[in-house]
C-alpha cells in the first residue's frame, strides 16, 4: 500500500465519534448566566449553608476579582467570558429523596448509557459510586455498607449540612482559595462534588469513585471533592468525566483536596474524558483543575494517576506536598491530544519533611495538531534532608503537525538531595508499524499495540476496572492518529 | 504432487526513489523447497524481502508476484502475513512495553481469523509458545519481556525464528537472519529453520555468507547481483561463491 492509502485509512480512523456526546433532555432548575455575590448568596442559600461557608465565598469572590487569568500555560484559547456562564444547573427533583428509586429515571438512564449503573440490582460490584450531574449530585451508592466501617461518602453538600464541622476543619486547608485564579472562582461558585472521610486505621472496603456529567448548554462546572484520611487509614479513590458534544466550549473550574495524615495512604484516579471539541477545534470543555494532596502525617502517601484524553484544554497539575517525614508523593500521566487539543499537564512535588521520596512518571501523546505539554517542579527545600526525585517524561508522537513540550522546574535547596531526570520523545515509527503488520495485525490495532504499551508504566497503576477502561479510552481517542 | 508454485515472481522491476534496485528478477518457489539467495551488498536482497512482504517505500515498475493464486503485491502487508507470508526481519524492531507473548498472540489470532477460526485459548496458547521457546533454547523470562526490547541482537534473530515457528507461515522469508550471529545462536537458528521444514512450507534465505548453508541445507542457490538473478544452482554454486566471490558470477557485460 503506497503512504498516500495508509495515510487516507488513518485519516478515516481518526474521525471517529466521541461516544459519550448525547445530551439528556432533562428539566432542570438553571440560573441566568451570571456572577455576583447575588449568584454566590443564591447558591449557598440553595443549598443551605451554614454562614461560614457563605462567609469563604464571598472572601473567595472578592479575591477573584482582583485576579487575572494565569498566561503562563502553553494553551491558547478565545477569552472565557466569566458573565455569559450559568453557575447553578440542577435536575428537578421531588424534595427530599428517600430512595433511588424516586430519582428521575432519565438520569438513570443518563448513567447506564455511560456505563455506571446506580440501580441497586446493576451496580458495579465493589464499587461505590457518587453521581454528580451538572452542579449536584443525583445519588451516592453503597452508602450504608460504606457507614458500616466508619467510612463518610457522600455528596460536598451532604457533608456541609451532616459533617460541617469537619468540613470547617478541612476545607481550604490543602487549596486556599488565594490560591489561583481558578481555584478561587471554584471557591466562590463550587456548588456540588464528592467528600470522603476515612476514619482512624480503617482500610476502605471498596473503591470509592465519582462520576461527573456535564449536561446543560452555558453552564460551568465546579465541583469540590474533599478526601480525609485519618492516620492509618487506606483509600482508593476513581472518578471519571464526560459531557454532551457541543459547538460552544463549557468551562470545568474544579478543586480536588486531598489530606494524609500519619501512615495513611490515598491513591486518586482519575479517567477524564471531557468532551474534546471536533476536528476543527469546535466546542470542548476548558478543564482548568486545581489538585493537590498534602501528606501531612510521617510515612504517609499520596499518590495520583491520570488518564486524560478529552477536553479541548486541559491545565492541571495534580500536585503533593510532601510534609511529614518520610512521606511519599506519586504522579503517573498519561495525556492524549488529539486534533486540536491542547493540555498543559503535569505535578508538583514540595518536598518539606525528611526523607521524602517522589516519582513523577509522564507519558504525553500527541496526535493531528494537538499541543501537548508537561510542566513539573520539585522543590526540595532546606528542612527536607535526603529527599529523592525520580521523574521520567516521555513523550509519543503521531503525525508531522502535533507538538510536544517539556518544562521540568528544579528548585533543590538542601545538598542531600536527589533529583533525577529523564525524557525521550519518540515518533510511532512507520518501521514499528510495518513490523506488527508483518506479524498480522492491522494497523489500527499495531497503533494501540504500541501506545498501550507507552502507556503501560502508568495503566498497572490504576485499578483493575479502569484499567481496561482506560485502556479502550485511548484506543477510541486515537485510533489510527498516525501520519 | 502439486507443482503450482507456491510464490511466482516474474520480471519484478523495483525502484527507490527513482532509482531501480531489482531490474527484472524471477524467481519461483514450490512448497517444501528452502531456496538461498546470496549477492554482494546492494545487489537488490533486502529490497525483495520488503517488496515481497509489503513494506511502503518501493515503487513496482514492472513484472508480477503471485502468491497461491493472488497478486502478493496488490494485499496490504496484514493480508499477507495472515495468508502465510512471514518476513524475518534484518533488524527486528523494539516495541517498549508490549510484551513479545502479546504481540504473539495478536499475531496469531489475526491469522486464525483470516482463517475462519476462533481465537486460540490461553492454555493452547501457553503450551505452543513454551514448547517453541524450547526448541529455540530461550528463557521463559523472554515471552514476557517487551519485543525485543533490550534484546542482543542475536535475541533478536532467535525471536524472529522463535515467532516464526510459532506462526507457522507458508512462505518464510529470512532476511539475513544469520548476520550478527555466533556459532552457538547460528546452529540454534538453523535447527529452528530446519524443525519447521515441512512439504507445505518454503523458505526462502538471504544471506551474505555461505556458513549457514553448512547447517540448512538449501535446495536451490541463486546468486543476486545488479537487480536479478544471474544465477541458479544447488548448494555447491555457494560453495564456489565461498571459494571464488562474486565477482566470478557477474554478468560480462558489467565488466
Amino acid at each position: 500500500m503506497t503512504n498516500n492509502g495508509q495515510n487516507q485509512a488513518l485519516e478515516e480512523l481518526i474521525s471517529r465519534r466521541y461516544a459519550h456526546g448525547f445530551v439528556t433532555d432533562i428539566e432542570s432548575d438553571t440560573v441566568p448566566p451570571g456572577l455576583s455575590e447575588e449568584v454566590i448568596r443564591f447558591i449557598s442559600a440553595k443549598k443551605g449553608e451554614p454562614e461560614f461557608l457563605l462567609e469563604w465565598r464571598l472572601k473567595a469572590y472578592r479575591h477573584w476579582l482582583t485576579l487575572r487569568e494565569p498566561g503562563w500555560a502553553k494553551l491558547h484559547h478565545p477569552p472565557i467570558d466569566y458573565q455569559g456562564i450559568s453557575y447553578y444547573s440542577a435536575p428537578k427533583a421531588p424534595k427530599g429523596l428517600k430512595s433511588i428509586d424516586e430519582v428521575d429515571p432519565k438520569l438513570l438512564q443518563t448513567y447506564a448509557k455511560l456505563g455506571i449503573p446506580l440501580h441497586e440490582r446493576a451496580r458495579l460490584a465493589g464499587v461505590a459510586v457518587d453521581a454528580v450531574f451538572d452542579s449536584v449530585s443525583v445519588t451516592t451508592t453503597f452508602k450504608d455498607k460504606l457507614a458500616a466501617a466508619g467510612v463518610i461518602f457522600c455528596s460536598f453538600s451532604e457533608a456541609v449540612r451532616e459533617h460541617p464541622e469537619l468540613v470547617r476543619q478541612y476545607l481550604g486547608t490543602v487549596v486556599p482559595y488565594r490560591d489561583n485564579y481558578f481555584a478561587a472562582l471554584n471557591s466562590a461558585v463550587f456548588t456540588d462534588g464528592s467528600f470522603v472521610y476515612i476514619p482512624k486505621g480503617v482500610r476502605c472496603p471498596m473503591e470509592l469513585s465519582t462520576y461527573f456529567r456535564i449536561n446543560q448548554a452555558n453552564t460551568g462546572q465546579f465541583e469540590r471533592t474533599l478526601i480525609i484520611a485519618e492516620a492509618g487509614s487506606h483509600v482508593s479513590y476513581l472518578e471519571g468525566c464526560t459531557a454532551p458534544q457541543r459547538d460552544e466550549n463549557q468551562l470545568h473550574a474544579a478543586v480536588v483536596e486531598l489530606v494524609a495524615l500519619e501512615n495513611a495512604t490515598i491513591k486518586y484516579s482519575t479517567v477524564q474524558n471531557w468532551y474534546p471539541g471536533d476536528e476543527e477545534g469546535r466546542g470542548g470543555i476548558y478543564n482548568f483543575v486545581t489538585k493537590r494532596g498534602d501528606c501531612r502525617g510521617a510515612n504517609s502517601r499520596i499518590s495520583w494517576t491520570q488518564v486524560e484524553a478529552g477536553s479541548a484544554i486541559t491545565w492541571k497539575y495534580p500536585s503533593c506536598v510532601l510534609r511529614g517525614d518520610n512521606s511519599v508523593g506519586e504522579f503517573y500521566s498519561v495525556a492524549v491530544t488529539n486534533n486540536l487539543q491542547q493540555a498543559d499537564t503535569g505535578t508538583k512535588m514540595i518536598h518539606i519533611g525528611r526523607n521524602t521520596r517522589s516519582t513523577i512518571v509522564s507519558k504525553g501523546i500527541s496526535a493531528g495538531r494537538a499541543q501537548n505539554a508537561y510542566r513539573g517542579l520539585v522543590k526540595i527545600l532546606p528542612t527536607a534532608e535526603n529527599a529523592r526525585n525520580y521523574t521520567q517524561c516521555d513523550s509519543l508522537l503521531m503525525g508531522p503537525n502535533c507538538g510536544a513540550h517539556t518544562f521540568p522546574y528544579m528548585e533543590v535547596r538542601n545538598p542531600s538531595a536527589v533529583v533525577e531526570h529523564e525524557a525521550t520523545t519518540s515518533r510511532i515509527g512507520d518501521d514499528q508499524l510495518f513490523y506488527c503488520r508483518q506479524r498480522g495485525l492491522s494497523t489500527e490495532d499495531a497503533v494501540n499495540l504500541i501506545v498501550n504499551g507507552f502507556c503501560k508504566q502508568v495503566f498497572r497503576e490504576l485499578p483493575m476496572e479502569f484499567a481496561v477502561e482506560a485502556q479502550n479510552l485511548l484506543n477510541v481517542s486515537l485510533e489510527g492518529a498516525v501520519g | 504432487m502439486d507443482t503450482t508454485p507456491l510464490l511466482q515472481v516474474t520480471g519484478l522491476r523495483v525502484a527507490v526513489g527513482g532509482k531501480e534496485i531489482l531490474t527484472g528478477l524471477d524467481l519461483c518457489v514450490r512448497a517444501g523447497e528452502v531456496h538461498a539467495i546470496m549477492g554482494p551488498n546492494g545487489s537488490g536482497k533486502s529490497t525483495l524481502a520488503h517488496v515481497l512482504s509489503g513494506r511502503d517505500g518501493y515503487e513496482v515498475t514492472a513484472g508480477s508476484a503471485n502468491y497461491r493464486g493472488q497478486d502478493l503485491l496488490a494485499m496490504p502487508p496484514e493480508e499477507r502475513a495472515r495468508a502465510g507470508v512471514f518476513l524475518g526481519f534484518q533488524y527486528p524492531i523494539e516495541i517498549p512495553g508490549v510484551s513479545n507473548v502479546y504481540l504473539l498472540r495478536s499475531a496469531l489470532n489475526a491469522r486464525r481469523a483470516a482463517r475462519g477460526e476462533g481465537e486460540i485459548d490461553a492454555v493452547g496458547f501457553l503450551r505452543l509458545v513454551r514448547e517453541k521457546a524450547r526448541l529455540m533454547q530461550m528463557d521463559e523470562s523472554f515471552l514476557q519481556r517487551g519485543v525485543n526490547e533490550g534484546f542482543s541482537g542475536g535475541e533478536k534473530k532467535r525471536n524472529e525464528v522463535f515467532q516464526m515457528a510459532v506462526l507457522e507461515p507458508l512462505l518464510a522469508i529470512l532476511d539475513e537472519t544469520d548476520s550478527g550471529l555466533d556459532i552457538d545462536a547460528l546452529k540454534v537458528v538453523a535447527n529452528g529453520v530446519n524443525s519447521l521444514r515441512a512439504a507445505d512450507r518454503a523458505f526462502v534465505l538471504i544471506t551474505h555468507y555461505q556458513r549457514l548453508l553448512d547447517y540448512i541445507r538449501p535446495d536451490y542457490v541463486h546468486v543476486l547481483a545488479g537487480g536479478r538473478i544471474v544465477r541458479t544452482g544447488d548448494r555447491t554454486l555457494a560453495l564456489d561463491l565461498e571459494a571464488g566471490g562474486y565477482d566470478q558470477m557477474l554478468p560480462a557485460a558489467s565488466t
